[in-house]
């Protein structure tokens, strides 16, 4: 008596939002593959983040269906869904500054452990998290600041420690709000080969504000504007689409 | 360095039965109690990041349950004790619930008005708690048929409670739960977004420092062998709050330190100024408008500036 | 059927008080985020104030008291606010504790100027013969505070909707960096709105004197009033302040009245409610 599988990693339908006379969302409609990079892209304004908010739970849609491998997580609180296999960077940093990398990290992968509500040994005798984060930390070149505060950083270093935090999880879909965001030539080229480099067990959905960036990213695009999907394909079709350049250049 | 510091307070807390009178021992014990309440409370201000001006809700009621079981019901200590934490924990659970539903400010004057609302019972319903009078003629329990009626022996056995609650909540702190809890006051959404459930972290924080403040309320109980309402008054936990800042509630210890100064303060203050509560309002702002972080890191910071002046 | 009118009216004008209390409450915290704890001691010293002031002059008209110990109550509060809470920006907490100490200070201050019983306040002369109405005898007192809250909403209704300084208040509710950002000066406005709380608390005071007496305590039995009006009504809702002090008005003085043991239950229970329900309140706004 159960719906068949759609085979689909994300799916979404008609998910609609407003904030009283504002609509932000209207009639969003995807369906993304495992293992696909899909990139999101539109002008300022046209709704992307709140996409974004829907998909992860920080925000409740007022009406549409939201579902993470064929389960339906419309509802579900941003912590349930971690625990399908959710992951998100968000655009503003949001680690803990005054900690470091390590404890950050580690922070990370305690998320979905049971050993999470544990209130006797202390978090630092648990080794295996040690090490693991500092795996974590060497795969993305932070090793040698594993014990540095994060607010010692610099903007860049701080956007790869997040990507790091949420690719330890192993999650199954990723949500890169805006990745590349305010990072200088070299640190943005660090940050495309290690998102280039995700495994294909993780599906990765990206928000850019700027096209260019981050198109050689993506296999699939959405282009989305006043909270509409008005183009939706594969890379190259979306490109060469009129209304992708009415939307850029018209606006 | 830190051990000095250590070996030195715990030197300091073994003597005042060698070298004080009961008075000073007296004191002392009051110092502890008032230690415990005030860490208690931090564990929600200074980890949870959740402040509550209510806290005196579960000083107030392990006591009276203390009180009423044991005065009028013909409970045993022990028993008595224990039915006490029990009701505390059940009611912490329950005010968690409704004041977890804000946070910030909404949540402060959730738990002030749920405060003030049992203090109003406690007040009204004299021919349960005695109103105004407030419940007399109480006992202290003799665990292991040891009484507590003397000074130093009640000293001895608030301290040994002190060093436990202290070491219990260092424990807390440190674990993954303690982390977690540090997490959510930071960075709420980070920590849903990796997995945490901020709700129920801050609610079974809340739990346990209900649950310690209840301790305190047993302890308070059995030093003063009397209950009044103004023990469950908003002054009361105002009194805890200005502990928990003074001493710094970015410490596990400053609390401690923190309460300790406070209750000084009033014992000698009343000595020479009539007007406690005056007093203490000019404190709060004092404090507030000139050490905000409070004493322990200010004194930290003078240390560490000494420290790098010397070296 | 003389208790229920009698009772009736105690809770409207007991709800007119409240509003009186709780709108500048609702106000000052819906502007600059601060649950102002002091609240409840400017509305004792009000109280206080009109005490003396009536009982000493016998002449002296309760408007033109209450006027003047609102303006006294302001002047307080707008000399609190530029001397200490300025300072504490950013420090919310801080400005909360503050209030709490300040509220402390007052209630202590009146205690040793006007001793620790409770000093009953005149009822105006020309108001204390009763009104007859549809054959019931109304206390005419309580129908006019009734009467001067019903005013001082609709004042207030006038002031935030149709004045320009209404206008400033309301942008700097809804977003106080964007009003800082189109000029708005927002730190004038706090000390204005800041004032005009205290002072309406402070004259509230005064016109709750008959009915209540100046008593220390008063000032910690009506904040948590004021507090629970707000979280009924909604924080920033001037609207739901009206119907939640209305609301509480009865709820208190029929509670009082038939369960006095359990008063302050009957009067949390409204407030569990819509706390389980609808956190921001029966008219808030969500995240103020």
């Amino acid at each position: 008596m159960t719906a068949p599988s759609s085979g689909l990693a994300l799916e979404i339908t008609g998910l609609n939002k407003s904030f009283g006379g504002l609509k932000v969302t209207q009639g969003v409609s995807l369906a993304i593959r495992p293992g696909e990079r899909r990139l999101i892209i539109g002008p300022n304004g046209a709704g992307k983040t709140t996409l974004f908010n829907q998909i992860s739970g920080d925000m409740r849609p007022n009406s549409g269906r939201i579902k993470l491998f064929d389960k339906d997580v419309t509802m579900f609180a941003p912590y349930r869904r971690a625990h399908l296999g959710l992951s998100r960077t968000y655009q503003i940093i949001t680690l803990f500054a005054g900690d470091t990398l390590e404890h950050n990290v580690t922070l990370g992968l305690l998320g979905l452990l049971p050993s999470r509500w544990q209130m006797w040994r202390p978090l630092s005798s648990y080794r295996h998290l040690a090490t693991e984060a500092r795996r974590t930390l060497d795969s993305v070149g932070l090793l040698h600041l594993a014990d540095h505060p994060v607010s010692d950083l610099a903007y860049g270093e701080k956007r790869r420690v997040e990507l790091a935090m949420a690719l330890s999880q192993k999650p199954r879909v990723l949500l890169l709000d805006e990745p590349l965001a305010g990072l200088s030539n070299s640190e943005r080229a660090t940050v495309k080969s290690e998102i280039a480099s995700i495994s294909k067990q993780t599906t990765v959905v990206m928000i850019e504000h700027d096209m260019d960036t981050a198109l050689d990213l993506a296999e699939t695009v959405t282009l989305l504007n006043y909270g509409r999907v008005i183009v939706d394909g594969d890379r190259d079709t979306v490109i060469a689409d009129e209304r992708t350049r009415e939307v850029y250049l018209g606006a | 360095m830190k051990w000095i510091g250590s070996a030195l307070i715990a030197a300091a807390l073994l003597l005042p039965p060698f070298v004080a009178g009961d008075f000073y021992i007296n004191l002392a014990s009051q110092i502890l109690i008032a230690a415990i309440f005030a860490l208690s409370l931090n564990l929600l201000v200074g980890f949870g990041g959740m402040t509550s001006l209510g806290h005196a809700s579960y000083l107030g009621v392990a006591a009276y349950l203390s009180a009423l079981l044991t005065s009028r019901y013909g409970f045993g200590h022990g028993t008595a004790a224990l039915i006490s934490i029990l009701g505390t924990i059940v009611m912490a659970a329950l005010f968690g619930l409704i004041a977890l539903r804000a946070t910030g400010l909404g949540f402060l004057m959730i738990t002030l008005a749920l405060s003030q609302v049992l203090w109003g019972l406690a007040y009204r319903m004299s021919d349960v708690t005695n109103g105004d009078n407030g419940i007399t003629g109480l006992t202290r329990p003799s665990p292991f048929g040891i009484s507590l009626d003397s000074a130093a022996s009640f000293y001895w056995f608030a301290l040994a409670v002190t060093a436990f609650a202290f070491a219990m909540m260092a424990i807390f702190v440190s674990s993954s739960f303690g982390s977690s809890l540090k997490g959510v006051r930071d960075q709420p959404r980070r920590m849903a977004a990796l997995g945490f459930n901020p709700w129920m972290i801050r609610w079974i924080t809340f739990i346990y420092a209900g649950f310690w403040g209840g301790i305190a309320g047993l302890l308070y109980v059995y030093y003063n062998k009397y209950i009044h309402p103004t023990s469950l008054s908003t002054t009361s936990s105002a009194e805890a709050l200005l502990g928990v800042i003074a001493g710094g509630s970015g410490t596990l210890g400053g609390p401690a330190v923190g309460a300790a100064l406070v209750l000084l303060l009033k014992n000698y203050a009343s000595a020479y100024v009539e007007r406690w509560n005056m007093l203490l309002g000019l404190v709060f702002l004092f404090i507030v408008l000139v050490m905000p972080t409070g004493i322990v890191p200010g004194v930290q910071k003078l240390t560490a500036r000494f420290k790098g002046r010397s070296s | 059927m003389q208790f229920w009118i009698i009772q009736g009216l105690n809770s409207l004008s007991l709800g007119g008080l409240l509003f009186l209390l709780s709108s500048g409450f609702s106000l000052i915290f819906g502007l600059m985020r601060l649950a102002n704890l002091t609240h409840g001691a400017f509305f004792m010293l009000g109280t206080y104030f009109g005490a003396v002031a009536l009982r000493g002059y016998s002449g002296l008209n309760i408007w033109v008291t209450a006027l003047g110990a609102g303006i006294a109550v302001a002047a307080l509060g707008g000399l609190f606010e530029r001397l200490v809470l300025t300072r504490l920006k950013t420090n919310p907490l801080g400005q909360v504790l503050v209030t709490l100490g300040m509220s402390f200070i007052i209630s202590d201050a009146c205690l040793v100027l006007w001793g620790g019983d409770s000093i009953p306040v005149p009822t105006p002369q020309n108001l204390q013969a009763p009104t007859r109405l549809f054959g019931f005898v109304f206390p005419t007192y309580r129908l006019v505070l009734v009467g001067v809250a019903v005013i001082a909403a609709i004042a207030l209704y006038v002031l935030m909707d149709r004045t320009r300084l209404g206008a400033m208040i309301r942008a700097g509710v809804d977003d106080r960096q964007m009003a800082r950002a189109v000029g708005i000066p927002v730190s004038r406005l706090f000390t204005i709105v800041f004032c005009l709380g205290a002072g309406i608390a402070g004259a509230a005071g005064v016109l709750g004197g008959p009915i209540l007496s100046a008593y220390p305590g008063l000032d910690a039995d009506m904040l948590p009033l004021a507090l629970i009006v707000v979280i009924l009504g909604g924080i920033g809702s001037l609207f739901g302040a009206f119907i939640g002090s209305f609301i509480i008005g009865f709820i208190y003085t029929f509670g009082t009245t038939l369960f006095p043991e359990l008063a302050y239950v009957i009067l949390f229970l409204p407030m569990i409610v819509v706390i389980a329900f609808r956190p921001q309140g029966l008219f808030g706004r969500a995240g103020a």
